[in-house]
């Protein structure tokens, strides 16, 4: 039986967008603790912490995220760790956003002049407090458009878990268009859906950057 | 040297609310030579700015060669034929060599064969004694260089009027010279000139009439001997004090 | 963990990556020039001094960068048939990717023409160089510079990016892996090695466009 696309199917791709939200928000919440190690690691002066590191990042940035979710699907029965669907997506997507937010922070930490550091050690600070109290707020400040313009591919990068079974925005969507054959109007709900949750994103990145630019 | 060159009639410029020119009236005859003067934010960089349409005005006309500048960007493409312009910063592009700079407008422009375009850029070249230097990139020359390319380079597309926009004032003391000679030099060979400059030798060896201008306004012309000798206006003298004595 | 690890299926199927590498490749290459030269239109089309054409380039670049390239593929490869646009897998690929590249060089490069001193401009056009020219002539080799290693690293995520391609069964590299592992069910291992071959093309990418770079902005600058 052919169904039109109607308000039902809408509400079922809205449904799937609840998956999207939830994985976006844990990847960026683990990725994020996860990452800020790496990033530490990059930049401390421990050599083989900042080779690590940069290997780290390397693999994440140098292949496709769609291969890392497979890699991590079928490799975490290997190690013995059996879990549902969405926590292996959870997983992939997770390790994916360190490696980009590592890079990301990286480059906000060093972006904070070298005399931050010097005075904080001149008045006796140990690297935690320097860290916690000197560096890292400011490199906070200096992270931020970055950081969020990747929360907007972090959502994007949600629809990759359609193509592992997941029904998520993307999939609800496949799903639809498959019974109603109106792939067209399907397609681009989808998608206006994603802009609605990314644009706000977007804005909010560049608004960011602006005022980090006016401040100089 | 009677024909009219440059006419500027109740010239009138706005920055949003800031009035920067008022009311400017000036005449600029052929081959005549003029400094202009006057403390930063007197609107002199503007005026020159405005004769080769790289400023819009607001009100008042400006008749460069019989060429009207008139409102929408008319005949801009005639005058900035006719002018050429050197500025404070250089302004040569990075990736091209001194040749290139100097060769690029002329072949765009006139449409001459590279050839041609060649021989023109080392003949401006030389006269700037810079020729040895014409294959290499801007960041390899010095200031002084640097600017005296800029001159090659306005040279290269035959201007009647030539406009210097502080041409010194981004250059090390020991490259001022240079400049300016280069620029003595070119005076001498009878172009139109309208240097805005505060380097008052210069001025007094090469200008026909020197302009102080203050606030937008043209406070004062007169020939060097008598601008520097028996200044007329208040404000003048006391700029005057000021660069002279320091 | 007592799983064997099991290679030999995969490397006796080297034939089949290597097609689906140079597939890869090949999509890139192509997406990535024609992103280049519709991206620096859009650019124009951006910074142009006639609002509707500004306006029409900012909503195809936010709508492009800000919806998924799964779904873009979708939409083309399934969507456009209803308006008579019927393409197979391997144009749709190239034409989804070339119109989602484009939208991200378009900004990626209209930084980089912000970048340029306005000096630049002033002297270009001082020199009596119409609008064009200057831009053509004098902004563009410098700001193009100027963005060069943001450029490389957004193709490079555009090379990664055509694994989803095989989504609609464009037969690219991830398509040849899927290939094995249907035939061999050797998944972790096919996707293990997948990785490592695009881990091997991103760097070769990376090293490719900046040695272009090197050449091509060989001018030096302060």
């Amino acid at each position: 039986m052919i169904r039109t696309f109607g308000f039902p199917e809408l509400l079922f791709i809205l449904d799937g967008a609840k998956w999207t939200v939830l994985m976006s928000l844990a990847a960026f919440l683990f990725g994020g603790l996860l990452g800020l190690l790496v990033a530490l690691a990059r930049t401390s002066k421990i050599r083989p912490a900042r080779f690590l590191a940069l290997c780290y990042i390397q693999l994440f940035q140098g292949t496709p995220l769609l291969i890392q979710l497979f890699i991590v699907y079928f490799g975490l029965p290997i190690i013995g760790i059996r879990v549902e669907l969405w926590l292996a997506l959870i997983t992939g997507l997770s390790l994916h956003a360190s490696g980009f937010l590592a890079e990301i922070w990286r480059g906000s930490i060093q972006a904070v002049p070298e005399g931050q550091t010097e005075a904080a050690r001149a008045l006796g600070l140990g690297y935690i407090s320097r860290m916690r109290d000197v560096v890292l707020p400011q490199a906070f400040r200096i992270s931020l458009p970055a950081t969020v313009g990747f929360m907007v591919n972090l959502v994007k990068g949600t629809a990759l878990a359609a193509l592992l079974g997941l029904t998520e925005l993307t999939r609800a969507g496949q799903l639809m268009s498959n019974i109603t054959f109106e792939p067209l109007k399907v397609y681009a709900t989808v998608g206006l859906v994603y802009f609605a949750i990314c644009l706000p994103l977007t804005l909010v990145s560049s608004r960011l950057e602006r005022r980090l630019n006016a401040r100089g | 040297m009677s024909q009219t060159t440059i006419h500027m009639n109740d010239v009138n410029k706005w920055f949003g609310t800031m009035h920067v020119l008022r009311d400017i009236n000036l005449t600029v005859n052929k081959g005549e030579h003029l400094v202009l003067c006057g403390p930063s934010g007197s609107g002199k960089s503007t005026l020159i700015r405005c004769i080769n349409a790289l400023e819009e005005i607001q009100g008042g006309t400006i008749e460069v060669n019989g060429n009207v500048l008139g409102k929408k960007g008319a005949n801009v493409d005639h005058v900035r034929r006719d002018v050429g312009m050197v500025f404070q910063q250089f302004n040569l592009f990075p990736h091209l060599t001194v040749l290139q700079n100097c060769m690029l407008a002329p072949r765009r422009i006139h449409r001459i064969s590279e050839a041609e375009a060649k021989d023109k850029a080392m003949h401006f070249l030389e006269q700037v004694h810079i020729a040895e230097h014409g294959h290499k990139y801007p960041a390899q020359l010095s200031g002084g260089q640097q600017q005296r390319v800029a001159i090659a380079r306005a040279l290269c597309m035959g201007p009647q009027i030539m406009l210097f926009d502080e041409p010194t004032s981004a250059l090390d003391p020991e490259m001022v010279k240079e400049v300016l000679d280069t620029m003595v030099g070119l005076a001498d060979q009878g172009i139109t000139m309208i240097c805005v400059t505060h380097e008052m030798g210069f001025a007094r060896a090469v200008a026909h009439r020197v302009i102080f201008m203050d606030r937008g306004e043209i406070i004062e012309t007169a020939p060097p001997t008598e601008f520097f000798g028996n200044p007329q206006h208040e404000r003048t003298r006391a700029f005057l004090s000021q660069i002279l004595n320091h | 963990m007592n799983y064997t690890f099991d290679f030999t299926p995969i490397f006796q199927a080297w034939g089949l990556l290597a097609q689906g590498a140079w597939a890869t490749v090949y999509i890139s290459a192509i997406s990535m020039a024609l992103g280049l030269v519709f991206g620096i239109v859009l650019t124009a089309l951006r910074m142009a001094p006639l609002a509707p054409l500004r306006a029409f380039a900012i909503g195809y670049i936010e709508l492009v960068r800000n919806t998924p390239f799964l779904v873009q593929v979708f939409f083309i490869y399934f969507g456009m048939p209803e308006l008579g646009l019927r393409l197979n897998a391997m144009e749709a690929a190239i034409l989804t990717m070339t119109l989602n590249c484009s939208a991200y060089i378009a900004e990626i490069v209209r930084s980089g023409v912000e970048s340029i001193r306005p000096g630049q401009i002033e002297a270009g056009k001082a020199l009596g160089l119409s609008t064009p020219d200057v831009y053509r002539f004098i902004v563009f080799r410098p700001a193009i510079r100027a963005v060069y290693p943001s450029l490389c690293s957004q193709f490079v995520l555009m090379m990664l990016n055509t694994s989803l391609v095989a989504s609609i069964s464009a037969q690219e590299l991830t398509y040849a892996a899927q290939m094995i592992d249907n035939r061999t069910f050797r998944s972790f291992e096919v996707y293990f090695v997948l990785g490592a071959i695009y881990l091997v093309l991103s760097q070769l990418f990376s090293v490719g466009l900046s040695m272009i770079g090197r050449v091509y902005f060989s001018y030096p600058t302060k």
